[in-house]
């Protein structure tokens, strides 16, 4: 019964990883960018919060903050350039730096390379984690509706008109994408201090993925969204995971094939996500 | 504040979509901009309004150049437009899209908001109750919660003004804001564009609609390939052999 | 030194080949293909696949090669011909070829597993030529023949026959191109299949000259053809010929001066300075800033 409960522990704890991963995507999706930088600024904050509670004796709340401000500092110089320019080139130039942060924290031997760091204190307890996503929810929650929630939907919209409206498009997308390098930041350090280690195979391009994938089916045009896409994908495979063992199949690629067809399915069938499906039904009921 | 153009020139690639423009549009003024298909009309708006960049030529608002300044920053500076497709946020309600418009106007209070003070909830209402007499200035206020793109197209036009009105633009360029309307309803939109106008906004009106051009506008500027080929008060326009040789082509070719 | 030029000679004559086809389709579609170096990983499994089932090589690469040009039409017509008409298409498009390049990456995973393959001993026949004091292997110099071949036959085909005027014409304009007559649709999965097909031919090459293919291999090279396709100028052939060898260059230059971790730093460097200094590339035409 006992190990059931720590079993379940777990898996909480993980959706609520998850969720601050796929709100962190979420960030950008709201005003109509595509960033796949997010594992890189998980990393980032990741290594920051291993290494200053690993080297340092810094508080914990401190080595929170650390973990969220850095990546959300890094986003800056990096969108500056990019994002007065069109939105594919942030896809692009996102992709690029995720890469190469992965590339830095395998080639970097302070941080022991590709074998990461491990014997991290567990700090993260599950209460903590549901904090942190109870207050991110909270704040995308009190954006919407707000001048800056309406011209961020207006972005997504139409971009050009919105400038028109005399939005500052630019900033806005920058606090964006800096506001959800912190969030990923924030969980890589939360999940460092769950799961004991850190090392770079944990960050790459999969794991950006895995996030759209919860952002997108969970529904980008709603702050409740991606909350829904991690709970409902990271219990899935869970569940199905009896499924793979009996067929043979082969647990990573199952994963990664779980996540490709159900993204494809909700980007072209479901493009808002399942936040939106009851929306939709209703629109179906009333045509009929 | 006044809008003046110098020579200005805009080419893509070979072709000169803009050939030395230079008119200029005073406060209280309805100035139309006519001229066949493809003449450059709404070139030259994308130029004023800064979705594009002259390649030669300078933009000047009450003296100060625009020219290469970004959309949002001239949007700042006092001018508003409509488009010729219509670029409401579809999403978005009717009023919804004038609240966007309001942006320029609003207080940031962002900080308010994270802690749930009542200020922004204040802020907000007013907004929306702003943005309810826009509408209904246009005549739109019964539509205000049904989302853009569920509206008809003259509904949409009429939207999509009151947005531009929103920030309470000295500069106001509207582009083909009858487009697809009856006789009563375009005729309702002349009357608020001579009533915008008399508040002391400069309104540079593209139209097709060249009855409606002859009655509303002050002065007119008639554009051909995109070269200015005709400037004056409608009576004079309406004389230009020139003009009429470009309509009387245009109508041979149609 | 004149090693060095080789060796960015060759590495760079692959990037250039797998940035062509990650172009052709930019400048068609507008779009950028996420799934394009997982087609360049499929086609090298394929041939692995064809080798180890005892074909010769010179019949498993032109296999593999068409194979991939099918899997491209495939592609477009899955998961981009139903988000054409959408509003947000590019966005949509994009995470729709990444939906399926993460597909395909997991079938590959899952028939070939996580591990590296490499190809069987006596593939290709192991002999060095000399030029000068520099020297390379046979299979480098076919590899750089091959390369050039097969852009030089895309660029006769664009510039000279009807398919490739119909693709122009598309790339300027769908709507014109529509209006003239031309079966867009067609055209579009034309384009498709000739991009898959190069990025396929860069897989297949790529995967002999390293020797060494694993589901993931696309993603190391992904970094690469976007500093390519970034530098060359998005939608311009020659330029991603030009930078492709650039980069080739470049980065084995580097990497001779300053070891071997710094290789995609070289990618992420270059795309970030052209994207701070000149967001158009060498010889690009589209439209960099938003509205």
């Amino acid at each position: 019964m006992r190990d059931l409960f720590l079993a379940y522990q777990s898996l909480f704890a993980y959706v609520g990883i998850n969720a601050l991963l796929a709100l962190s995507v979420y960030a950008t999706l709201s005003c109509g960018q595509l960033s796949l930088a997010n594992a890189g600024f998980m990393a980032i904050g990741a290594y920051t919060g291993a290494l200053l509670t690993l080297h340092t004796g810094t508080s914990w709340p401190l080595v929170l903050v650390a973990s969220a401000l850095l990546p959300a500092l890094v986003a800056v110089p990096l969108g500056l350039p990019v994002l007065r320019l069109r939105g594919v080139f942030l896809a692009i130039a996102t992709i690029g730096f995720g890469e190469v942060v992965r590339l830095f924290f395998v080639n970097w031997s302070f941080a022991n390379g590709a074998l990461g760091l491990v014997a991290i204190p567990q700090r993260a307890s599950l209460w903590l984690i549901w904090v942190c996503v109870g207050a991110a929810l909270w704040v995308f929650a009190r954006l919407r509706g707000s001048k800056t929630g309406l011209a961020l939907q207006a972005i997504r919209e139409d971009e050009t008109a919105a400038r028109s409206m005399g939005i500052d498009t630019t900033s806005h997308k920058l606090a964006m994408l800096s506001l959800g390098a912190g969030l990923a930041g924030l969980a890589g350090a939360l999940e460092a201090h769950l799961t004991f280690m850190v090392s770079p195979a944990g960050f790459g391009f999969g794991r950006v993925v895995e996030m759209l994938v919860q952002a997108v089916v969970g529904g980008a045009s709603i702050f409740f969204g991606p909350l829904l896409g991690a709970a409902f994908l990271t219990t899935l495979p869970e569940i199905l995971r009896e499924l793979s063992a009996r067929t043979g199949l082969q647990p990573g690629a199952f994963r990664q094939m779980l996540n490709g067809l159900v993204l494809l399915a909700v980007i072209l069938y479901l493009p808002n996500g399942l936040a939106s499906l009851p929306a939709r039904l209703r629109e179906r009921k009333a045509v009929k | 504040m006044s809008l003046r153009l110098r020579e200005v020139a805009r080419s893509f690639g070979g072709v000169k979509a803009v050939d030395g423009a230079s008119f200029e549009v005073a406060p209280g003024e309805v100035h139309g901009l006519i001229g066949p298909n493809g003449a450059g009309k709404t070139t030259l708006l994308n130029l004023i309004s800064g979705l594009l960049q002259p390649t030669s030529g300078t933009i000047e608002l009450q003296g100060r150049r625009i020219d290469k300044l970004p959309s949002n920053r001239i949007a700042a500076l006092g001018v508003s437009r409509t488009f010729q497709n219509i670029r409401l946020f579809p999403e978005l309600s009717a009023l919804g899209n004038v609240v966007v418009g309001l942006h320029l106007k609003r207080q940031g209070l962002i900080w308010q908001r994270l802690l749930a003070l009542p200020a922004p909830r204040r802020e907000a209402l007013q907004a929306e109750a702003t943005a309810r007499a826009l509408l209904a200035r246009v005549g739109m206020q019964a539509r205000e919660a049904d989302a853009a793109k569920n509206l008809s197209y003259g509904e949409q036009r009429r939207v999509e003004i009151a947005r531009a009105l929103a920030a309470d633009p000295r500069v106001l360029l509207l582009d083909e804001p009858t487009a697809g309307m009856n006789r009563p309803e375009a005729a309702a939109i002349g009357e608020l564009v001579r009533a915008v106008a008399r508040e002391g906004r400069a309104v540079l009106l593209i139209e097709h609609n060249v009855p409606l051009v002859m009655k509303l506008c002050d002065r007119i500027t008639v554009l051909n390939f995109g070269k200015v080929i005709a400037r004056g008060t409608p009576a004079e326009v309406a004389r230009d052999p020139q003009v009429i040789a470009a309509y009387l082509g245009d109508e041979e070719a149609a | 030194m004149g090693q060095q030029a080789l060796n960015g000679i060759f590495v760079g004559s692959i990037y250039a080949l797998f940035a062509v086809g990650y172009t052709l389709v930019f400048g068609v579609l507008d779009i950028l293909n996420l799934a394009h170096q997982a087609i360049f990983m499929l086609a090298a499994f394929l041939a692995l696949a064809l080798v180890e089932a005892h074909l010769p090589l010179f019949v498993a690469m032109p296999v593999a090669i068409v194979a991939a040009g099918l899997i491209g039409i495939v592609l477009e017509r899955v998961a981009f011909r139903p988000l054409r008409d959408r509003a947000d298409s590019n966005i949509s498009g994009l995470i729709s070829s990444l939906a399926m390049a993460t597909v395909f990456e997991a079938i590959a995973m899952q028939v070939f597993g996580p591990d590296i393959s490499r190809f069987p001993l006596g593939t290709f026949p192991d002999r060095v030529i000399r030029v000068g004091s520099a020297s390379a292997s046979l299979l480098q110099v076919v590899i750089v023949a091959i390369a050039l071949l097969l852009m030089a036959v895309l660029t006769v085909l664009l510039a000279r026959t009807q398919l490739g005027r119909q693709i122009r014409a598309v790339a300027e304009s769908p709507r014109a191109a529509r209006i003239l007559g031309v079966n867009v649709n067609r055209v579009i999965a034309a384009a498709f299949f000739l991009s898959s097909a190069l990025g396929g031919a860069a897989g297949v090459l790529f995967a002999l000259a390293f020797n060494s293919i694993s589901p993931d291999v696309g993603r190391g090279v992904e970094l690469k053809g976007l500093a390519v396709i970034i530098l060359g100028g998005m939608g311009s052939i020659p330029g991603a010929v030009v930078a492709g060898f650039a980069l080739g260059l470049l980065e084995t230059f580097t990497v001779a001066r300053f070891g071997s971790s710094f290789r995609d730093a070289v990618s992420f460097g270059v795309l970030i300075a052209v994207l701070l200094a000149r967001p158009r590339g060498l010889f690009g035409q589209a439209a960099v800033r938003e509205g």
